[in-house]
Formats: C-alpha cells, structure tokens, sequence
C-alpha cells in the first residue's frame, strides 16, 4: 500500500476500534443502578437492592 | 391505560439493539462505495467530523426524547414530540416516526429476503460453476420473479412472505424475548462473519486462486486521500448523508428503543456505545470486504464502472462468482458468511422498524403485542409488494428516496429544532446528561443548539437545489441549473422525461412511460399511507381527550 493510504487506513481503524472498545467496556465496568432500573435479568439480585454510592 | 408493559433484558442488550439497529445493509454496501466516490480516503475526515457534530448529538437528542417520552407512557415519536412541544401539530410530525419505519420496511425486507435467499443458495450450492455472467443474470431472473431455479413458482414472492414472518414473529415475542435476543445472536455473529470476510480480503495475493491484484491495490483504491475533494460541498454532502443512514437516526427506531429505558438509567453512554461499535463495523469491517476483494479479481477499471450503480450490484451478482475462485468448500462457507452477514445485518435493522407501529397500537389502543405485531407484517406486505411485483420500473427506488432519504433528513431537522428550540437547550441538556455514566463535554450544547440544525438544513437544501453534476462552484457563479437528483426534479420527474423525450426505440419508450406511472403511482400510496397515519393519530389524540390522559 502506499504510505498515505496506509497512515489514514491505520489512524481510522486504530481511533474507530479504540473508541468502540473504550465505550463499550466503560459499560461493562460501570456498576448498575439499584432497582428499580431498566432491565429485566438482574431483577433478582439481593445486591442490587442496596443504594449505589 | 396502555397495554405496553415492556422491558429491555440487559444493557448490553440494548446496546446490541440500537448497535444492531444502526448496522444495515447500508454498512457493507455504501459506505465503501461512498468513500470511492468522494475522495477516498479523503472522505474519512469529512465522514468523521459529520459524525461527531451531527451523528453524536443526533443519538443523544434522539435517545433522550425517547426515554423523555417513555416517562410519560409514550413509546413512539408522534406523542413523545408532542410531550415536549405545546403547539398540538408537533405530533403531525411525528406520523414520519411511524410512517418511516413502516414503508422503509416494505423494501428493506425484500432485501433483506434476497439475503435470505442467497444464504439458502451458498448452501446448495447454486452459485457452483456459474461463471460471472451466470451469477449476474441469476440476480437479473430473481428480481424479475424469472425461472426459479428451485422450481418453486415465485421463489422471491416466497422468501419475502418467510422473511416478513421471521420478522413478526419475531416482534410478537417481545423486546426482551424477541428483538433483544435476536440482536444478541446477531451481532456477534455478524462481527464474526465479518472479520473472516475482511480476513480474506486484506490477504488477496495476485496469481493465487485466480486473483489478479493483492489487496493492497483495492486497499489503495479505497484508502488514497485525494484532498483536494475536501473543498467540494458534495462530498461533504455525501459524508453527512452517510452518517444519517449508518446511525439509522431520523427514523423514529432510537426513541422507540429508548423509550423502555428508566428516567434514572444512562442514556448518553449507552448511545455513544452503540455509536461507536456501528462505526467499527462500518469503517473497520464493511471498508475490508466489498471493495478490496472486489478489486482483487476484477481489477480497479471495472470495479470503479460497477460502483457507479451503487454496491448491490457487487453484492449480489458479483461476490457469489469470487468467492467460488477460493474453492467449491470456502466459495459455499464464505457465501453463506456474506449474506448471513448482510441478512443479520437487515434483520436487527427491520425489527427495529416494527416496534414504532407496535408501540403506538399498545399505548394508544390498548392492542396486545402479539396482534399489533402481526398487523405491522401484513401492514409491510400489502405495502412492499408493488416493489416485488413491479421492481423493474422503479417502485422499489421511489420507496427508497422518499421515505428511506428525504424523510430522514426533514424528521431529523424537525426533532433537532423541536429538541433544541423548543423544548429548549437547558432543559434537552439536563434530560441528556440525567443519570449519565459519562461527563458529557459542554462544548456539545452548543453544537446541539446551532452547529447541527444549520448542518441538517444544509443536508436538506443541498439535497432540494442540488447543483447539475454537484458542481456547487458553477452554481453559485452562473445560473443555477438543478441536478437530476435534487428533489425538486425528482418530484418533476425530469430525469424520466428527458429520457423518454430522447427514446427512439418503441419499447424502450413504452418502459418508461411505465416507469413514470409506476413512479407517481408509488408515490401517491406513500403520501395515502402518510395521511391514513396521520388521521390514525388524530384519532388516538381524540381518544387521550376523551380519556383525560392527556400531558
């Protein structure tokens, strides 16, 4: 490839990959709420009852 | 009291939702070709900068009018705008939050049909010993509801009716059983399938298996920043067009799925989440398949001819026949990622286009989600068929522009006025950053109040008074002669007209005096359907008064 393909090609896939992963990892780190929250499958959670600090 | 009681099963499965909603066929086949089009790699940098000054804060504004709404028991756009706006005809213009959905899905199935069709077809191996021709005119006798080669008597007209009660049934699951779960198979598979298809075409060596260019030379193609394009108004044009049908915004699908989130729930990470992982399968898988292997075969002169017509073409006639040259087994396993691919790609999007229509009969007539999920697929068959049976003259494209293009854009301008003017920045920032998991940065309430209203009126001018060639120079110094694509012409049907006034040939005239009925006649039931939405919210809104359940 030539080096001006190859600069953009790599910063884009390196700066749209890097993104994705940070954000969706930010969400897998991110502690839940208490209930009553969104979603459905963490209803039954003993811990989730407690207030988040 | 709405019958509407639905939850979302997780957050990473409403992620993959709106992600899988946002990730349409449009990801595979325009992006590339946009990008070849308009500057190369060049186009990135317009394409980005789009992205974060008007497709960022379009999925912000648009998943907290959504959540906004569902705090009020509203689950589609025409009464989640009129929460937010006092004047009663804001819900008018949310009918295209439903209106959208539901004649973007007539098409979109049929599409997504030909996926299913052609997944079915790798694996029998149908596309085996044909040559490019062959493959061509196969796609050519599909469409054309021509011979079947399975023997079934209109084989399209079956895998469009399989795919509509795929989708409906589907639908009438739920969002956590159905949508949610579908999304969650989907995407991973999709992400799977795609990086075995990038895979191999970044790894295209000339000479073996028949290829005639290594990769790097569709790489090149692709990738080469011609930056003196940056100066031409198409193509940034094109690049905010492209974010818009990437994001899947303006469309009414985001508030939908948004509606279903609690007021004390994250919305802004959740949208930059989705945001983001829709731009890796764009720009990191959807530019490593379509263009690359394309070229590799084929040669830059030839690919370059073929995507003038768009990508479908690539798609559908061209990429069976390549993928044969690797071999019977990898031919019929790389055909089968392809369309399986492009089909989960279609599937996540098409359902998201039902839950508008299904919200709206749950919360405004008390239906059940099962039967207001069965009338959405018999609502899309009666309303998709024209573009099955009459494909050839131009139903198919009409649907197409005038609710998958131009009804985007105004919806898209009229929230973002609503959002920002209206309902008013102070009060749209607290109701995006309320219960955020992120520090939205404070630059954006600017950008939200000014930079993308003028960007959307912009797309929109631009598309009503396009310059003839796109040559905005030319225009603004002589007379400004309207391209063929603008819709002002388009509405004159100008194109067809000039065409027909140059045809010589008997039946080349008597097509396109078909095509300019078919054309008119599609666009008459499209606006038909607009006003039956629109008399259907009227009575919905007589009935909230009625009912004192009005807010």
């Amino acid at each position: 490839m030539n080096t001006s393909a190859l600069i953009v090609m790599l910063t884009t896939i390196t700066l749209v990959t890097g993104l994705m992963i940070f954000f969706f990892i930010k969400v897998m780190t991110t502690p839940p709420r208490p209930e009553p929250d969104s979603y459905l499958d963490n209803d039954d959670e003993p811990e989730r009852e407690v207030p988040r600090k | 009291m709405s019958a509407n009681k639905e939850s979302w099963g997780s957050r990473v499965g409403l992620i993959l939702a709106m992600a899988g909603n946002a990730v349409g066929l449009g990801n595979f086949l325009r992006f590339p070709v946009q990008a070849v089009q308009n500057g190369g790699g060049a186009f990135i940098i317009p394409y980005l900068i789009c992205f974060l000054v008007m497709g960022i804060p379009l999925l912000w504004i648009e998943w907290s009018m959504g959540r906004f709404g569902g705090k009020h028991g509203h689950h589609s756009t025409p009464f989640i705008v009129d929460t937010m706006g006092k004047n009663r005809l804001w819900k008018y213009v949310g009918v295209f939050g439903i209106w959208t959905n539901i004649a973007v899905a007539a098409y979109y199935c049929y599409i997504e049909s030909w996926t299913l069709s052609y997944v079915f077809h790798s694996v029998i191996g149908t596309f085996s010993g044909l040559d490019q021709e062959g493959v061509a005119n196969f796609f050519g006798a599909y469409v054309s509801l021509g011979t079947s080669t399975l023997g079934v008597p209109y084989e399209p007209i079956v895998f469009y009716v399989l795919c509509l009660l795929l989708n409906t049934w589907i639908l009438s699951q739920g969002l956590a059983s159905g949508v949610e779960r579908v999304a969650k198979i989907g995407m991973p598979m999709l992400i799977l399938f795609g990086l075995f298809l990038a895979f191999r075409g970044v790894t295209l060596t000339a000479g073996e298996n028949g290829a005639i260019n290594d990769s790097s030379v569709g790489l090149n193609f692709l990738w080469t920043p011609n930056f003196d394009r940056l100066w031409s108004p198409t193509v940034w044009l094109a690049a905010a067009g492209q974010i818009f049908f990437t994001l899947s915004v303006g469309m009414g699908t985001v508030h939908c799925y948004a509606s279903y989130v609690r007021g004390n729930d994250d919305i802004a990470l959740n949208a930059m989440s989705a945001g983001w992982m829709n731009e890796f399968v764009e720009v990191v898988l959807g530019a490593a398949i379509l263009i690359p292997i394309s070229i590799g075969y084929l040669g830059v002169d030839r690919v370059s001819e073929m995507v003038q017509s768009g990508g479908l073409g690539l798609a559908f006639q061209t990429l069976p026949y390549l993928f044969y040259q690797w071999g019977d087994l990898l031919g019929a396993l790389s055909g089968v990622m392809w369309f399986g691919l492009l089909f989960f790609a279609g599937i996540t999007s098409s359902l998201a286009m039902g839950t508008p229509w299904i919200g709206f009969l749950q919360d405004e007539f008390n239906w059940g989600r099962k039967s207001a999920a069965w009338s959405f697929g018999l609502f899309v068959f009666l309303l998709g068929m024209p573009t099955v049976l009459f494909f050839k003259y131009g139903v198919f494209d009409e649907y197409d522009y005038w609710a998958g293009t131009v009804s985007l854009v105004v919806f898209a301008l009229f929230e973002t006025i609503l959002f920002s003017w209206v309902f008013g920045i102070r009060k749209g920032w607290r109701e995006i950053t309320s219960g955020s998991d992120i520090k939205v940065p404070g630059f954006y309430k600017f950008i939200i109040k000014f930079i993308t209203p003028l960007l959307l009126l912009w797309v929109f001018l631009g598309s009503l008074f396009t310059p003839k060639g796109g040559d905005w120079g030319a225009a603004m110094i002589g007379p400004w002669v309207l391209d063929n694509s603008s819709i002002i012409n388009k509405i004159k049907n100008v194109d067809l007209k000039e065409k027909l006034a140059a045809a010589t040939d008997p039946a080349a005239i008597q097509l396109l005096e078909n095509q300019i009925f078919f054309v008119n006649a599609s666009r008459i039931l499209l606006l038909a359907v607009w006003i039956a939405l629109a008399l259907l919210v009227y009575t919905a809104y007589k009935k909230r008064v009625r009912e004192g359940r009005l807010n």
